[in-house]
């Protein structure tokens, strides 16, 4: 009989090795002491598993899904308030993002042709199962309201379709934020309070931008000023991100991409506003602002992928706030 | 609650208990379980890290055997070494197969499911490979296996549970350095050798993953460790990530509405 075994039915035969005393050969000689280092990790090596997400595929759908989402709502406010040609402009801008957004989707995937299988669950413990349904039921509305938009065809079905994408638009702007939140990647998952209102700042100046890109100077009031709040929001909740993550703000403030961003962004929201002013002859001033606002929502949306990539590949990221938890947690017992 | 699921996996929960200080790092379990579950090969490198060639856990490493080489005593240990102080240390780690498991939690297909062991376990042929479990887990576990493109990890011998076995890797170990059973019993057991070991001089030891009141609800593969978790390449104090998730949805919900107001308000003047 074997004496290894511990059965899920029974007696634990116990072999003599498993008593065995580390370090029981003798006694010890007295040695100078080696002091420890305040920070500890296997060889360097990150503790986390580095995600699998490719940068262009779900950085890039970040940045698609925020644009189309805002545009979407954009559209439908465009569209209620009497402006055709900046409705137009943001529903065809938001099916382009979409269908972006479902190739970088389906593209990340590492069997493409099992995406249905997200279709089988719905779980709220899942940003990305919650996200699929979200976008099950927007993209076929965003599709229809530009489809009805750009050829004139079924109005009243394309007005409700308008502002069914409108209303559901937010909702797949800002859910990215949880779906990189709900990770244990130190940045994103710290940062979890401020990332949604970033992530809203930064599609509404997207949208704006297409707005301004699109629609003539006459239309587009409220897409420059949505880009001027978004850019706004956009740029305090970073701020903020970074001045209540402390230490592990560091990939944020070195990213490059992120000022990029943050600069292209409060840029191209005041060179529209200055467009605005010009009217007509400020056409191409506008462009060039909302081509601006673009890229800018784009490298954010990059420099925040980047930054968390970078706080999941160095272990430090990872020990030292938990460690300070721990000790924090320490010094509450202790005084109570 | 209709579903409790302390209740449901105190009912016959199995689990490791991987003792490392009884670990001579033979990492005969490492080539049980890829022998046992056909895990492909992770890479023939030598990485100058001691003796430990496979780095990590991931998709095609289930088990990992640590070495860690320390200029410090174990105990009462005569090293052999002229006057320097070492020690090693060495620990299989696997996947915690945790209480409150994030893989499980994020998992947006459903292949991911708790077993009727207590243990949880991908459905290979239900995964899409989305890869939103690799970032999730707070240890580094799971990975994504190239060759599949689907997600990949320990599975605790699932298939040997049923036939009464238990795990490969726990089979092979020539010290019982990991230990398989109930988990109840694992952890009695663990507090045990635990003082022992406090008595015996090696006041480092310490249990974990044993408390169910951690930050994952206490994992069904528990350790007792000589040295703090991080040099063994362990979080110190892992958290479910999902346990944020409720302020999550909230914070997405009030921008949500803040952005959808935002817009609206942006063009709240008609065109004249």
């Amino acid at each position: 009989m074997s004496q290894t075994d511990v059965r899920l039915d029974g007696s634990p035969g116990l072999r003599s090795e498993r008593e065995a005393t580390p370090g029981s050969a003798g006694r010890r000689r007295e040695r100078l002491p080696v002091p420890r280092a305040d920070f500890e990790s296997y060889y360097g090596r990150p503790v986390l598993n580095e995600p699998t997400w490719q940068a262009p595929d779900i950085a890039g759908y970040l940045f698609l899904g925020g644009l189309a989402g805002a545009s979407s709502t954009l559209a439908a406010a465009a569209e209620l308030t009497g402006r055709p040609r900046l409705a137009r402009a943001c529903k065809a801008g938001a099916v382009c993002a979409l269908g972006g957004s479902l190739y970088a989707l389906i593209h990340d995937l590492g069997r493409p042709e099992r995406f249905v299988n997200m279709l089988r669950v719905f779980k709220v413990t899942s940003p990305m199962s919650v996200g699929t349904w979200i976008l099950t039921g927007y993209g076929p509305q965003a599709g229809v309201a530009a489809a009805a938009g750009l050829t004139g065809m079924f109005p009243g079905l394309g007005r409700a379709a308008t502002i069914g994408a409108g209303l559901a638009g937010p909702a797949l702007a800002t859910y990215t934020a949880a779906l990189i939140c709900d990770t244990a990647v130190p940045v994103w998952h710290e940062g979890h309070r401020e990332m949604p209102f970033l992530f809203a700042g930064s599609a509404a100046a997207a949208a704006g931008g297409l707005g301004m890109l699109g629609a003539p100077v006459s239309e587009a009031g409220p897409a420059r000023r949505a880009a001027l709040l978004g850019a706004a929001v956009e740029c305090v909740a970073a701020a903020r991100m970074e001045r209540r993550l402390g230490p592990l703000a560091e990939p944020l403030k070195r990213s490059r991409l992120l000022r990029a961003g943050e600069a292209l962004s409060l840029l191209g929201a005041v060179a529209g506003l200055v467009a605005g002013r010009r009217g007509g002859r400020g056409r191409l001033m506008a462009m060039a602002a909302g081509a601006a606002l673009l890229a800018g929502s784009a490298c954010t949306r990059f420099g925040i992928f980047r930054a968390g990539m970078e706080s999941a590949n160095d272990p430090k990221y990872t020990v030292q706030p938990q460690r300070r938890r721990l000790a924090k947690a320490k010094a509450e017992r202790d005084l109570r | 609650m209709a579903f409790d699921l302390d209740e449901k996996l105190a009912d016959g929960r199995v689990g490791f208990f991987t003792d490392t200080s009884v670990c001579i790092g033979c990492k005969a379990c490492e080539v049980a379980c890829k022998e046992w579950n056909a895990v492909p090969d992770d890479g023939m490198t030598f990485t100058g890290m001691s003796y430990d060639n496979t780095v990590g856990l991931g998709a095609d490493t289930w088990r990992h055997v640590a070495f860690v080489e320390q200029r410090r005593p174990l105990g009462h240990q005569e090293p052999g070494v002229g006057d320097m102080d070492f020690r090693w240390l060495m620990a299989s780690d696997v996947c915690k197969h945790c209480t409150h498991a994030a893989c499980l939690d994020v998992c947006p297909t459903g292949s991911l499911f708790r077993t009727e062991y207590g243990t949880v376990v991908v459905q290979e042929d239900v995964c899409n490979g989305c890869g939103y479990c690799v970032p999730a887990c707070p240890f580094g576990v799971i990975g994504k296996r190239e060759t599949t493109g689907v997600a990949a990890k320990c599975t605790m011998c699932y298939d040997r549970l049923g036939a009464g076995e238990e795990p490969a890797c726990a089979k092979t170990c020539p010290t019982d350095s990991i230990q398989f059973g109930d988990l109840d019993e694992l952890r009695e057991r663990a507090e045990r050798r635990l003082e022992q070991l406090r008595a015996a001089g090696a006041g480092s030891a310490r249990l974990y993953g044993h408390d169910p009141d951690d930050g994952v609800g206490g994992t069904g593969a528990f350790f007792l460790l000589l040295d703090e978790p991080e040099v063994y390449g362990l979080p110190p104090d892992p958290v479910v990530t999902t346990r944020d998730l409720p302020s999550m949805w909230r914070h997405v919900g009030v921008a949500a509405l803040a952005l959808l107001a935002g817009v609206a308000a942006s063009a709240w003047r008609r065109q004249s």
